[in-house]
């Protein structure tokens, strides 16, 4: 699983940000994950618990920030909200969709100590 | 959204400024003395890293005139064969380099070379994906020259490789006719990060139920500007477009080069003038 490599993606921000910031523990970590993101949010969590084991995260508390898949329609002319990838629009029903966001995957922020 | 200094539930919370809007009972005091806690902006992208070391190898790509194209597909699809049966119909025409990736075995690396390739194969273990930074040093034991073509033969996975930029111009999707047509949308991530899907196997067509038009309509649903080839290894129909196709890539990336380098050019040349 792919979430495996992005929590230790995480985990090396993390690690380098308490080098800069000079800061010894992480409590919380917030996630921005959009729903387009292709990540499995209980895969992650799961992941996360284990990479973080005995680091300087270790117990952290995992949010997840969710955002909504944003697709432009180009039969309406307006902006829509789908939830997969594959979804029609939901005004006109059909397929002429031009992704514009909701794939995002980002760490907003950290609490430390 | 909850107030994530203290934990104190519905909030406008200004991080910077570290402004509480809400109005409640604080046991406890903010401040920056040991021991607190404090909250650190991060605003980065998770996968910035892979992403990194991808720019960085994309500039190599381009700095030398190298065309890299991303093979990914499901295991079982015929990506290998078709890699090995493209190097042997492109022998003498330009120079090629393989990337091979599995999770174990030299084996599709030595296949390759049977053909007299280049070739580089990456065992990610329990890795489920190439990444940048592991294909970065695939290339340290290939010599790019200009015009030469790599192919970068991923793990057999139609999930995680999606999220994965390696540098490459674009990822080629294989998806054979024995898959059947639904992958598009069951596996939408991939099909939508790829520029070129390749139906491969198209002799079985006979012998399976295949309904090509809906898997093409699947494939634009994910992916509008999607292009599609359809080719059998084995009779060789097809492989000819399939050919066409990488010849046009690769003359691009070489205009592209061609055209970086006039403008190099022209600035030196003016330089040098008094």
């Amino acid at each position: 699983m792919h979430e495996m490599s992005l929590c230790q993606s995480i985990l090396g921000v993390m690690e380098q940000a308490a080098r800069d910031q000079h800061f010894s523990r992480v409590r919380r970590v917030r996630l921005r994950v959009g729903a387009l993101a292709g990540v499995e949010i209980s895969a992650l969590r799961f992941g996360f618990e284990v990479v973080t084991r005995g680091t300087l995260a270790d117990g952290v508390v995992l949010e997840i920030l969710s955002q909504p898949g944003e697709a432009y329609c180009f039969q309406c002319g307006q902006s829509v909200t789908i939830e997969q990838r594959f979804d029609p629009c939901p005004g006109c029903g059909g397929h002429h969709l031009q992704l514009t966001g909701g794939d995002e995957l980002k760490i907003q922020d950290l609490e430390v100590e | 959204m909850m107030c994530t200094v203290c934990g104190c539930g519905e909030a406008q919370v200004k991080v910077d400024g570290h402004a509480h809007d809400h109005d409640h009972d604080h046991d406890h005091h903010h401040g920056t003395e040991p021991g607190q806690s404090r909250l650190v902006r991060i605003e980065q992208d998770i996968l910035a890293k892979n992403n990194g070391y991808a720019r960085a190898n994309r500039a190599r790509f381009e700095a030398q005139g190298v065309l890299a194209l991303n093979l990914v597909s499901s295991p079982g699809s015929g990506k290998t064969s078709l890699l090995v049966e493209t190097l042997q119909r492109l022998e003498g025409a330009f120079p090629r380099l393989v990337i091979e990736g599995d999770q174990q075995t030299a084996v599709d690396a030595e296949r390759v070379r049977e053909t007299g390739v280049a070739a580089v194969q990456i065992n990610t273990g329990k890795g489920c994906h190439l990444d940048a930074h592991m294909v970065g040093h695939g290339l340290e034991q290939l010599s790019l020259s200009s015009g030469a073509v790599l192919f970068i033969e991923n793990v057999g996975n139609l999930v995680c490789p999606a999220g994965f930029d390696l540098g490459e111009r674009c990822k080629v999707v294989v998806l054979s006719v024995t898959e059947g047509e639904d992958k598009p949308l069951k596996y939408p991530d991939m099909f939508a990060a790829a520029e070129l899907m390749i139906l491969s196997k198209t002799d079985l067509l006979p012998h399976v139920d295949f309904d090509m038009e809906r898997c093409l309509d699947y494939a634009r649903r994910v992916n509008p500007a999607i292009r599609c080839l359809q080719l059998s290894v084995r009779s060789g129909e097809g492989m000819d477009d399939w050919l066409d196709w990488l010849r046009a890539e690769r003359r691009r990336v070489l205009e592209a080069r061609s055209a970086t380098l006039e403008t190099e050019l022209a600035q030196v040349r003016a330089a040098l003038t008094p």
